[in-house]
């Protein structure tokens, strides 16, 4: 036991801020805004109120994986067929390195009423349009933020792929798309899975997003949580929405189910 | 093919758009984002005339650094540990581990905030280098751990036949061949700290911001070019890092060729 002892620090990280945090969110939960033991967070979030928002959450984390996907896709599988992909992949992340506000800042410029992107609207004919403090406007920027994490595990899958099954597929007589059908998409199905991880669950608390992007149209369950911990203090129904988050969650993880967690790359 | 390029032509495009946009109106006279005056510097100067600003520059960085080096050295003794665990704890001890990296950052940040505030711990400078630390963790040991398990365990039973003990086989071996690996988990826990916000959003009191916290606050009231200008100087440094990272990546990778 003795050669346990280096990891002490490591042992009480787990303690301290990986179970306690879950059992204190679970024990606040429990309790209403004057501290008092009652079930009336839980009665509360199963209103339609807070039904509505929590369908709307998974409703636009939904959205934002599913266009990240559908543009991200094609991106990894074009970037696999470049000559310099590592550069261009490098690229491709390059980005995530830059903080999230300031990117949802440049959208503050960009969709403006005087922006670039109205600029061009004016130009092309079609008018100036309200593209700021819209859902649309959100799920723009949220997908913007995301691509590269989905990008990223689904070029990898298609790097590991084994060239030689595409082509005994061709040889065989499958068609362009009955290939990818096939044997592509099925065999880089881990890495489409990561990337929905990877953009599906921080979807669902991207509160800052809503604040400055969305002008609080778009209410989430991330939004929600922060408004109850940092607004009005109401700690207990913050918990309880927090609780669901937990639970859906865990849910995703056993879904998208990946027993090989850590020993990925 | 045409198509192909022209797809990814406008991917990139997309990706870097808003980036270049916020530089180019960096230098603009004008004071907004749409309309190009002429030609300035003065937004930098402001920026370097702003002493708050600096001081929660350092105060980023600071973090940054110290929560990092913590992180990567409770993370490399966490990984040595999970690695020489039974193999019914393997699986326990990686799930507890990654709880953090998939849980959505409001919940890491609410649950940090009722942790802090039932411990007496004051917020600030202490309860954001404290879960920044322990938002990094398990990153540095997702990238110490694949490290340690390509190590040959007969290098560990070489040494101790030649007579190391615990300390020397750790020094001397161990540690040496996962290097690289160290590196990486420094390096990300490094961009994780510094990229940081919603946790360290909930976490910090009225006296401390980050970096991250201070944007978004100006971000909320309006446009200002010297967010531009911030930015613009936050890109170099991130590409400087980039730089590094990655001549440092591939000077480990020559070296381990070599061997």
């Amino acid at each position: 036991m003795r050669r346990y002892a280096y990891a002490i620090p490591y042992w009480l990280w787990i303690g301290l801020f990986v179970i306690a945090p879950i059992i204190l969110i679970v024990y606040y939960s429990f309790f209403d805004i004057e501290g008092h033991f009652s079930l009336v967070n839980y009665e509360t979030f199963f209103t339609p109120v807070y039904l509505r928002m929590t369908f709307n959450s998974f409703w636009y984390a939904f959205l934002i994986t599913a266009i990240s996907l559908l543009i991200a896709y094609p991106t990894a599988y074009l970037l696999t067929k470049t000559k310099h992909k590592q550069l261009w992949l490098l690229l491709i992340i390059l980005p995530t390195w830059v903080n999230l506000l300031l990117k949802a800042y440049a959208f503050l410029g960009l969709f403006g009423t005087y922006g670039a992107v109205n600029a061009l609207f004016e130009a092309l004919g079609i008018g100036t349009k309200q593209l700021l403090f819209t859902d649309f406007s959100f799920v723009f920027v949220s997908v913007y933020i995301f691509i590269p994490f989905m990008i990223l595990p689904i070029f990898n899958a298609l790097e590991k792929l084994n060239p030689s099954l595409i082509d005994a597929a061709r040889d065989l007589g499958a068609n362009e798309w009955t290939t990818f059908r096939r044997v592509i998409f099925p065999l880089t199905l881990d890495g489409v899975k990561a990337g929905c991880q990877a953009v599906f669950i921080p979807s669902l608390s991207l509160f800052m997003l809503t604040r400055l992007i969305a002008g609080n149209r778009v209410i989430t369950l991330g939004t929600a949580v922060e408004q109850h911990f940092l607004v009005t203090q109401n700690w207990g129904m913050g918990a309880t929405i927090a609780v669901f988050l937990m639970i859906a969650m865990a849910s995703i993880m056993a879904l998208t189910g990946n027993k090989k967690w850590g020993v990925r790359q | 093919m045409k198509v192909s390029r022209l797809y990814l032509a406008f991917v990139f495009f997309v990706l870097y758009m808003p980036i270049f946009y916020l530089i180019y109106y960096s230098f603009n006279s004008g004071g907004t984002m749409h309309h190009f005056e002429s030609f300035t510097l003065d937004w930098y100067k402001e920026v370097f005339a702003d002493t708050r600003l600096l001081v929660i520059v350092l105060h980023t960085m600071i973090i940054a650094l110290l929560s990092s080096s913590l992180a990567t050295i409770i993370g490399v003794f966490g990984a040595i540990a999970i690695y020489y665990a039974k193999h019914r704890w393997k699986q326990t001890l990686l799930t507890l581990n990654n709880i953090l990296i998939v849980s959505p950052d409001v919940i890491i940040g609410a649950s940090f905030l009722i942790l802090f505030t039932i411990a007496g711990i004051q917020l600030g400078f202490t309860s954001v280098l404290l879960s920044h630390i322990a938002f990094s963790i398990p990153i540095v040991v997702l990238m110490v751990l694949p490290k340690l398990q390509e190590m040959s365990p007969t290098l560990i039973d070489a040494a101790r036949d030649l007579g190391a003990n615990e300390w020397n086989v750790l020094t001397k071996v161990v540690l040496p061949y996962i290097t690289p690996g160290i590196f990486a988990g420094f390096f990300m826990a490094l961009t994780y700290s510094l990229d940081d916000f919603a946790v360290t959003f909930f976490v910090t009191g009225n006296g401390f911001s980050t970096l991250s916290v201070e944007i978004y606050s100006r971000a909320r009231q309006g446009i200002s070019l010297s967010v531009n200008a911030l930015s613009t100087l936050l890109f170099l440094f991130t590409l400087f890092l980039v730089v590094v990272y990655y001549v440092m990546t591939q000077r480990t990778s020559v070296k381990g060729g070599q061997k």
